[in-house]
């Protein structure tokens, strides 16, 4: 019943959660993700680049969803996070393929590309980015 | 621009009214604030209808036309206003503003929510709307869930306590056991918020308002009309604010930056400090939320909030009695009436009204939040006109 998503709209957004594309002002050089239309900085003087971010950085906060949305709750429970980017823009994303132990405020953690969810049985199946814990030399804690 | 003040309230109870629907709702509302106000339905001008999602609740969109149609004042100009959560007093404040600038004399603002006829999980997606729906939405995240970010970087950053937050729904809940309009008039325990089940980590279910049905309506007249009704309570400051809708584009998680300008610009209006408010309803969504407001609004220093409601600063006639209604965590929070209900028990504690609940009180506040923040209203009342 509810409207969450069609083909169009997905297609707008794929690079930009596939590749973890968004943009940059080089007038007042801050790094912006998802890609801003407008550099809420310097307005219609910004000049807006196109940046693919690094993928990594580091829990700002996080929660546990126990009570999904439509469409989500066979995942439910899950773990979605604000990332802070090394790049400086945080970002909303899950945390997964980690131990709920290290999962905490200002760990660092790295993008892998994972499905998000699926329109039902018949619809698309959204694929985005999701976050994991790595160590500090950006290794994958086993 | 004119003074204006209330001069009329009326509300339904909050609550799972099955049997309801939401024109019946909007119109009991809107014939208990003519009934209050002593005026004939004839008298209204023009009338203003906060909503956030009959399209999406009931899949009936044109609430403004409908109101009217209902009410039997087809005619009159008829608006409705969104800004989520905070849609009630986005009405309340464009009712003002007509009457303050002159075109009209007498307006009716009203706000009104059918939220239980859906299923849990389709009400969950539909509030979810007030977020960025490409950002945050798509990706499964609730508002239980961003407000639990919130909560877990405030108790990263100031230590403030499960306890502490806990206390917040326990204050509501007081305060409705001794209010007939609310959907949960019984008291609860810290160890009852601690025991709920997690809804998003750190929150539990009884730190989150509950799904609600309900609808409450305002009359407002300018100042010579409202000299001639028995009890008019001044709107004597109004601010409201905006910040970045998707709550990871925010400098702050701990603090919402809308309600500091919005209050900033209601307190100046209306020429008074903090301290000097007696009695306020705050957006208590979530715990965090109510805990948040202490601090932006000015009632108490920034992270200070859990000791300040753990001293029992917020309980009825302490340094500032906060939700006497129940606030939304208790009362109930039937979205697009919530901002309307919480300027109904302003008024009815600044006219003496409130029975077992009522406080001592000069002034008095409401604070209406949208989202996570990214719309903000903030209203100062008070019983007498001041001289501007």
């Amino acid at each position: 019943m509810v409207h969450r998503s069609s083909v169009p709209m997905h297609w707008r957004l794929y690079e930009s959660r596939y590749n973890l594309v968004g943009n940059k002002c080089l007038v007042c050089g801050e790094f912006f993700y998802p890609s801003k239309i407008v550099c809420p900085n310097c307005r219609r003087r910004g000049i807006l680049k196109r940046v693919v971010f690094s993928g990594k950085g580091k829990i700002y906060s996080y929660t546990i969803i126990r009570n999904a949305p439509r469409g989500f709750e066979k995942y439910a429970p899950y773990v979605v996070a604000i990332i802070e980017l090394d790049e400086g823009p945080r970002v909303m994303g899950w945390i997964v393929d980690s131990k709920i132990s290290d999962i905490k405020i200002g760990q660092r953690v790295s993008v892998v590309f994972r499905k998000i969810y699926e329109d039902g049985k018949e619809g698309l199946i959204h694929y985005g980015f999701k976050f994991r814990v790595i160590d500090e030399n950006n290794q994958l804690r086993d | 621009m004119r003074n204006v003040a209330v001069v009329g309230i009326g509300e339904t109870a909050f609550g799972e009214h099955w049997e309801k629907s939401l024109r019946a709702l909007a119109v009991e509302a809107g014939i208990a604030a003519i009934r209050d106000a002593n005026i004939e339905g004839a008298d209204i001008e023009a009338m203003y209808i906060g909503n956030m999602s009959a399209g999406k609740f009931i899949g009936q969109e044109h609430l403004a036309a409908l109101a009217v149609d209902q009410a039997g004042l087809v005619g009159i100009p008829s608006s409705r206003l969104e800004a989520a959560c905070a849609s009630g007093s986005l009405a309340f404040r464009q009712a003002c503003l007509a009457v303050a600038s002159g075109e009209y004399d007498i307006v009716i603002a009203a706000g009104a929510e059918k939220m239980t006829d859906l299923q849990t999980e389709d009400v969950t997606t539909t509030l979810m709307g007030a977020g960025d729906q490409e950002w945050e939405g798509w990706l499964g995240m609730t508002f239980p869930g961003l407000y639990a970010l919130m909560a877990r970087r405030h108790m990263y950053e100031y230590n403030t306590t499960r306890e502490q937050m806990a206390l917040f729904s326990v204050n509501g809940h007081k305060n409705a056991a001794l209010n007939p309009k609310a959907q949960f008039p019984f008291e609860i325990t810290v160890e009852d918020v601690l025991n709920s089940p997690l809804v998003a980590d750190p929150l539990r279910l009884l730190d989150c308002s509950p799904v609600s049905d309900g609808a409450a309506a305002v009359i407002i007249a300018s100042e010579d009309v409202a000299k001639r009704f028995e009890n008019p309570i001044w709107l004597i400051g109004s601010g409201q604010a905006t910040d970045n809708l998707a709550l990871h584009d925010r400098k702050s998680l701990t603090s919402l930056r809308a309600t500091k300008i919005a209050a900033k610009r209601a307190y100046e209006q209306a020429g008074i400090a903090p301290e000097k408010i007696d009695v306020a309803e705050v957006h208590d969504c979530f715990s965090i939320n109510g805990l948040v407001a202490l601090e932006d609004l000015g009632f108490c220093e920034r992270g200070k909030s859990g000791k300040f409601v753990e001293d029992g600063n917020i309980e009825r006639g302490a340094a500032v009695s906060i939700n006497t209604s129940g606030g939304l965590k208790a009362k109930g929070h039937p979205v697009g009436a919530t901002g309307i209900s919480q300027i109904i028990e302003i008024v009815k504690q600044l006219r003496g009204e409130c029975g077992k609940r009522q406080v001592p009180a000069e002034f008095g506040l409401t604070h209406n939040v949208g989202g996570t923040g990214a719309t903000v209203v903030v209203n100062i009342f008070g019983k007498e006109l001041k001289e501007r």
